[in-house]
């Protein structure tokens, strides 16, 4: 079970709150399908990603990674129970959409990059380390009800 | 994997701008590691790892410049580290995993130093490129 700190909270919590969910988060889910081209296979239904600048455009790309990063700063409300506050995601994942968790953790990495580019000098280390255990906190909640 | 000429491009011209800064942007790197993934330090038992140590300073000072020689024979980057690749398969033994540790903290060191100049196109081809020199540095592993 990950455990955040009184500051870990707060850093985080703050950072994401100015963050542009749908910039950000598009531009973060965005990268993973082009960076990592065998992710695309999740995502059929989302119409054009024949190419990087398709890809980046893509409305559903933006909406979807909009989705979750929203979902990152949400996770914060239940941060002592992610695995819970995850868990009906987590079987939507594993049933219905039959996403390989080794992505989740890809996507994490590439959301911190992110937000590194967005925030510059503020993603200092202990910010970084605060969100790398939020990330990975994610992928392992989202993964804890596969079967 | 290898890198494309547009991609040999980025990285090249990306180095310029870092090795103004080099043992800045290594020493950061480090010390995002060793926050982030503290199973790192059990490579380092015999080092001072806090924030500002000498050891630390020298330390992410090499790593650098290693980037830097295997930027420099980007078109043999096996040649080029292939005494660091030995070292690391004989002696350190480090696990792989922290290769990409390593890396990924070198990204995030790099995005936040140069966020207008680390776009798409230059974190994908930095990614490649640091993955494909993790792979020579675990290549005699076994």
């Amino acid at each position: 079970m990950v455990h955040f700190t009184g500051e870990e909270k707060a850093a985080i919590t703050d950072l994401w709150g100015k963050m542009n969910m749908e910039e950000a988060g598009g531009e973060a889910l965005g990268r993973l399908l082009v960076f990592y081209p065998w992710t695309q296979r999740f995502f059929d239904s989302f119409g054009n990603l024949s190419s990087a600048s398709a890809i980046m455009g893509n409305p559903k790309v933006k909406a979807h990674g909009k989705k979750v990063l929203t979902s990152f700063g949400e996770a914060m409300k239940n941060s002592d129970n992610l695995k819970g506050a995850f868990a009906k995601l987590s079987e939507l994942h594993c049933d219905k959409l039959h996403g390989d968790p080794e992505n989740f953790r890809l996507l994490g990495d590439v959301i911190v990059i992110v937000l590194a580019t967005h925030s510059g000098r503020e993603f200092t280390p202990d910010m970084q380390a605060a969100w790398q255990k939020l990330v990975s906190g994610v992928a392992t909640a989202l993964a804890h009800k596969y079967h | 994997m290898s890198l494309t000429r547009a991609e040999r491009t980025i990285i090249v011209s990306m180095w310029s701008k870092i090795s103004t800064q080099a043992d800045l942007i290594g020493t950061e790197t480090l010390e995002r590691l060793f926050s982030c993934y503290p199973q790192a330090k059990t490579y380092f038992p015999h080092f001072d790892l806090h924030t500002g140590s000498a050891q630390l300073r020298a330390h992410g000072s090499r790593v650098v410049a290693a980037v830097g020689d295997a930027v420099k024979s980007i078109d043999n980057v096996t040649s080029a580290l292939s005494k660091l690749s030995e070292l690391h398969a004989y002696v350190l033994r480090v696990d792989p995993v922290n290769f990409k540790f390593l890396s990924h903290c070198l990204l995030v060191t790099l995005a936040s130093h140069f966020p207008a100049d680390f776009t798409a196109d230059v974190h994908a081809a930095w990614d490649k490129f640091l993955s494909i020199v993790s792979g020579v540095l675990t290549e005699k592993y076994r």
